[in-house]
């Protein structure tokens, strides 16, 4: 049982090791020391991860696990526990953050190498990965909401990591806030649940659901302010616009939260609460069109891009709207089943990426790059494998988990509809704009940077990449058993130019990749006005801007001096005025004195007289 | 005896720290740390009541009592209790006393010995506040801690220091003279009603006040006690005096004096007045969360450091009001937590502000940037200070935050959702000081003298003992909710039993009153050693 407490333990110990050490001693620890705590402590996690795996769960679809660490607080009716709970669902995350997590911390100790602030890097990273696993083991929505900020903090911390350049620091502070905004939201949804079922308890809280009836408002509101917090930490419309200047931070930090692990919390998020949506068809509804806009939305910002992480990065964004798209159609295990092989190959693409940058002495832009695959196969191989499963070529994993995904959007509706339409839409453009990458990065002319490319893959890093993409590969034999979370799946059978469809979609966007990129020439050129439309974002961060974030700053900096203090201050200004008007009658003048006492006195009686 | 020897340290130690600066430089220092341990130690006396709830199901409410005569002829006495929530606040008085001490310990340059008098006797009084249950005693000690504050920065505050005290002295003054008038007003009606002349706290709860008056007397207090909060609109004096205030000035400022006004509010106000705190309810919660919202916009859009943390303090007393005045056991436990995680993580960031001014000659944020480069212990502390104040969870402020909200969204959603945006401008607020302060290119204001030097062990081990001290408030907060616990039910029993109707405290037939007053009466048993009172 205690395995379990010490899996999120472990990190955190190193990061207070990490953390610590520099407090009492000028002198930084050495880096094979740092790279040895920050690693060691997340790989040992992942042992007991897996040793847990095999012995409570292997071979027990309905295994669960209770652990309460502690009583966290109980005032008046709310108790809540540390506690954590374990089920399939929790040990796929657990697995995937561990996991994956190691693999990156791994390559990180190649990547990070030269950087001065080594030791603070793994410290945030470690910290991240224990916030994570407190996020996926929480057992009531309190302290799961203690690791979603946790991770929201170590997201803020690591993209603005090279703190220098202000401009990190804006895309990490626009993070943080953005996320935040949703986080309200989805507050406001716990005081929401709390009032009106009387618990926080993720499993009490399902059970006093059973007695609910579908559709009451109070349900569907609350999934609704939950889904904003979902929204806002899984990056999707309309809090969309953080993830693309994310990509400010180092890029396995990119590749673990920004693309692994914390993004896809909001999914997680709506899987462990999936009695609640299911009870609201506005919020299920709701779910698969935010998912459906978002990935279309992504898809087409990510065609047009010339960095290469951020072109990754709304691909991240356009995968998790899949997701999103899957849960609000019920497939809520096809939605994690695709988180899991998201994970294993957008880690991949990143870390390739990753290799690629460095590779190329920082250099991002894509349209500089150009025929590198025979400079650095093997980042090449680790990227096209990566570009294969993102597209959802068959028998990858990518392929397994979007079909699923496609299929039950199709069955949720009883045949065609708008939603699967834009899922298979969205996969020939995720064809189109993964193998576009590929083609302008490793295929083609050499670019202006390619010249000077040398292989930057070390051993720290060629481990990871390796396995990774085996991952990637066979992920789709990996399927967990999530029945016992979800309930059964029905198996639906649609027809079978249904299922011809989803495959051919991606190969006709890679045929259109391979016409706009390798046929025609990829020139940079001037884009058109839809292009630049799409570069931008479809312009939500100016809209943003001129809607909340210029009137709110111009507002806060009209009133720096505070007008309530003016009432004070006009206040007092009168009264020295008034004591200035009067003092002038006290100037020490007899004749003064007697002439107003006449006057005075004149006044008085004729006042008495009148009256 | 032992709340009276508290008191009685502060005083004496603060009379003594004077005297010795006369006879040695740099004594004065070592009698107020002599004095306050000496203080915490005696405090420590009662620390095995703490948490005794979970023990035995229900803890006596009082933990100890003393009450002498002082004025017989006005029904005045000099009567000190001592309840978990005065344990607490007082506990967290001579903390903060003490941190802000070792904090500031090389920071003050001349008149020493009287500083270390003023900063005492601020102490003194404010436990005095805390343990007095004599409504006269308790406006002596109101007024007693005010001078001392006043005079900490006039003669040791910054450039516009001598407006800064006026404005202070002068809202204080001014509110405390309107809750004085209710006091003699509720002393006399009570007196011309049942015949007996008291200031006594536990007698003056019986009291039955005509609707209208009541509710007069009841602003009366609210004004004395939003300003100290302070609560809007009256907040105008706390940036000036907390920007203008030495570093010390600032801890006790931020970490503790404001605490007297919430706490006047719990204490008094709502039992005293519960008809009519009910009936003004509505409008406080809405006061509490307007402060919370402008707090945090203002705190956004200052340039000085000191200021955007003062009005970040504007914003987290918001939520204090917001729970106190919504009116059940989880708001206002909420609140008694934001109470003592405000006065940690504030105290903590006017400590750092005051370390960078004393290094750097300046508060400017416009002239600091990339500290942490330089300076990268103070920066890592106070991007967890800063943290803590944006309310992240796992630190105390988060759990004090969330119980207010939870508590208070069952009494008014709409004003719950608006407080809660306050989430969103502690983010920006504070994010925004971490970048113009610590992150960024390095700036250095001063090159002239070099690279700043970063935190000394004895200003680092102070930080972190409130950083650890706020993570155990975050994952093990149990032992403050036993703790107010009883203190809190108290007080709500009053709101409750309003709420429930009996036992109407007026309109009631005649016939009833004795009824009345053996339902007041039956929490005070005159001779009970259970509750230790012994009148």
């Amino acid at each position: 049982m205690t395995v379990v407490a010490w899996i999120p333990m472990l990190p955190l110990l190193g990061f207070l090791v990490l953390i610590a050490t520099p407090l009492f001693s000028d002198r930084p620890l050495p880096p094979k020391l740092v790279a040895a705590i920050g690693v060691g402590s997340v790989g040992l996690a992942a042992i007991l991860t897996a040793f847990l795996a095999a012995t409570q769960f292997a071979g027990n679809p309905a295994a669960e696990l209770n652990l309460s660490l502690w009583q966290w607080f109980s005032v008046d009716g709310l108790q809540l526990d540390f506690g954590f709970h374990l089920d399939w669902l929790t040990l796929v995350m657990l697995s995937v953050v561990t996991g994956v997590g190691f693999l990156i911390h791994l390559y990180s100790t190649g990547y990070m190498r030269d950087d001065a602030g080594y030791q603070r890097y793994f410290a945030y990273l470690n910290l991240f990965v224990c916030a994570m696993l407190l996020l996926v083991l929480a057992d009531n929505l309190v302290l799961l909401y203690l690791g979603w900020e946790g991770v929201g903090l170590c997201s803020y911390l690591l993209i603005g990591f090279w703190y220098r350049d202000p401009a990190n620091g804006a895309a990490a502070r626009k993070a943080f806030v953005v996320t935040r905004i949703g986080d309200t939201a989805m507050v406001i949804g716990l005081f929401l649940l709390f009032t009106e079922f009387a618990t926080l308890d993720i499993g009490e809280l399902i059970s006093a659901l059973s007695t609910v009836q579908a559709n009451d408002p109070r349900v569907t509101l609350a999934a609704l302010l939950l889904l904003g917090g979902a929204v806002g930490k899984s990056a999707q419309l309309p809090l969309q616009t953080w993830l693309p200047d994310a990509m400010a931070g180092p890029t396995p930090v990119s590749a673990l939260i920004h693309a692994a692990t914390m993004v896809t919390a909001g999914v997680y998020l709506i899987a462990r609460m999936h009695p609640l949506f299911a009870l609201s068809d506005m919020a299920m509804s709701a779910v698969a069109i935010v998912g459906a806009l978002t990935l279309l939305l992504a898809g087409c910002s990510a065609l047009v891009q010339s960095d290469i992480k951020r072109v990754l990065a709304y691909s991240t964004i356009s995968q998790i709207g899949y997701m999103f798209l899957a849960l609000g159609v019920g497939a809520w295990s096809g939605a994690i089943f695709h988180l899991m092989t998201h994970a294993f190959f957008k880690a991949l693409l990143f870390l390739a990426a990753g290799s690629v940058i460095l590779g190329l002495h920082h250099e991002q832009d894509i349209f500089r790059m150009g025929g590198l695959r025979r400079k650095i196969p093997f980042t090449f191989f680790c990227f096209l494998i990566g570009c294969a499963c993102l597209a959802a070529l068959p028998f990858t994993s990518g392929f397994y988990s979007k079909d699923r995904i496609l299929l039950s959007a199709w069955d949720f509706y009883h045949g065609f509809n708008g939603i699967w339409l834009a899922g298979v839409l969205g996969a020939l453009v995720t064809g189109f704009y993964s193998f576009r990458l590929l083609f302008l990065v490793f295929f083609g002319r050499e670019g202006e940077a390619s010249s000077h490319c040398r292989d930057a893959n070390n051993t720290a890093m060629v481990l990871p990449l390796g396995m990774l993409a085996v991952l990637a590969l066979l992920g789709g034999l990996l399927a967990p058993p999530l029945q016992s979370v979800f309930g059964a799946a029905g198996a639906g059978h649609p027809p079978l130019w249904v299922e011809a469809i989803a495959v051919a979609a991606p190969l006709a966007g890679i045929a259109m990749a391979w016409w706009a990129c390798l046929y025609n020439d990829p020139a940079r050129g001037e884009q058109s006005a839809l292009g630049r439309f799409w570069y931008s974002g479809w312009g939500f961060d100016r809209l943003y801007d001129t809607l909340l974030v210029k009137p709110f700053t111009t507002l806060a900096r009209l009133n720096r001096n505070d007008v309530i203090d003016r009432l004070y201050s006009g206040t007092a200004a009168a009264s020295r005025q008034l004591h200035g008007l009067v003092s002038v009658s006290q100037n020490g003048q007899v004749r003064w004195y007697i002439a107003t006492l006449a006057v005075g006195t004149v006044l008085f009686l004729a006042l008495l007289v009148v009256l | 005896m032992t709340l009276l020897a508290i008191i009685a340290v502060l005083f004496l130690g603060g009379i003594l720290a004077w005297l010795s600066e006369h006879w040695k430089d740099g004594a004065s220092r070592w009698v107020a740390l002599l004095s306050l341990l000496l203080a915490i130690a005696l405090l420590g006396r009662y620390a095995d009541h703490t948490g005794i709830a979970t023990a035995t199901g229900s803890a006596p409410l009082w933990w100890d009592s003393l009450q002498l005569n002082w004025i017989p002829r006005f029904g005045i006495t000099f009567f000190l209790a001592l309840d978990g929530l005065g344990f607490l606040l007082l506990a967290l008085t001579l903390a903060m006393g003490l941190f802000g001490l070792i904090a500031t310990w090389r920071d003050v340059g001349f008149r020493r010995g009287f500083f270390y008098f003023n900063y005492l006797w601020t102490l003194a009084g404010v436990a005095g506040v805390f343990t007095a249950m004599d409504l006269f005693l308790f406006f002596f000690f109101w007024e007693v801690m005010l001078v001392p504050m006043l005079l900490l920065i006039a003669v040791w505050g910054y450039e516009q220091r001598i407006p800064a005290a006026i404005k202070f002295f002068i809202f204080t003054q001014a509110s405390s003279l309107l809750m004085l008038i209710a006091i003699v007003a509720l002393v006399y009606l009570h007196y011309s009603a049942s015949g007996q002349l008291t200031f006594n706290y536990r007698e003056l709860l019986a009291a039955r006040l005509p609707p209208a008056t009541s509710y007069w007397l009841m602003l009366g207090f609210f004004v004395a006690f939003a300003v100290k909060l302070p609560a809007l609109p009256l907040h105008t004096w706390l940036p000036d005096a907390h920007t203008q205030a030495p570093t010390a000035g600032s801890i006790l400022l931020a970490a503790i004096l404001l605490k007297t006004g919430a706490y006047g509010l719990l204490r008094f106000t709502l039992p005293l007045f519960p008809e009519s705190s009910l009936a003004f309810a509505p409008v406080a919660m809405s006061i509490g969360a307007a402060s919370v919202v402008y707090g945090a916009v203002m705190s956004f859009a200052q340039r000085d450091m000191k200021r955007l943390v003062a009005y970040s303090s504007v914003s987290h007393m918001g939520f204090v009001l917001l729970g106190l005045y919504a009116l059940n056991a989880i708001a206002i436990q909420g609140a008694v937590m934001q109470m003592i995680a405000h006065g940690l993580s504030t105290a903590a960031l006017f400590a750092l502000v005051g370390a960078l001014q004393h290094r750097l000659h300046t508060r400017d944020m416009g002239e600091l940037g990339g500290l942490w480069g330089n300076l990268p212990r103070l920066s890592a502390i106070a991007l967890f200070f800063a943290v803590a104040s944006l309310g992240l969870p796992g630190l105390g402020n988060f759990i004090a935050e969330f119980l207010v909200l939870a508590g208070s969204f069952a009494s008014s959603r709409w004003i719950t959702a608006v407080a809660a945006t306050g989430l969103v401008g502690a983010a920006l607020y504070a994010l925004l000081m971490m970048q113009r302060v610590f992150f960024g290119g390095e700036r250095s204001p001063h090159q002239n003298s070099g690279p700043p030097a970063d935190l000394a062990p004895r200003e680092s081990a102070a930080l972190l003992s409130l950083a650890v001290l706020l993570v155990f408030l975050g994952l093990r907060p149990q032992g403050v909710f036993d703790t107010a616990g009883p203190a809190v039910a108290d007080a709500l029993q009053h709101i409750d039993a309003t709420v429930a109707g009996t036992p109407d405290r007026y309109g009631a037939p005649p016939g009833d009153t004795g009824a009345v007053a053996d339902a007041a009466d039956s929490r005070w048993p005159p001779s009970n050693p259970e509750r230790g009172i012994s009148p």
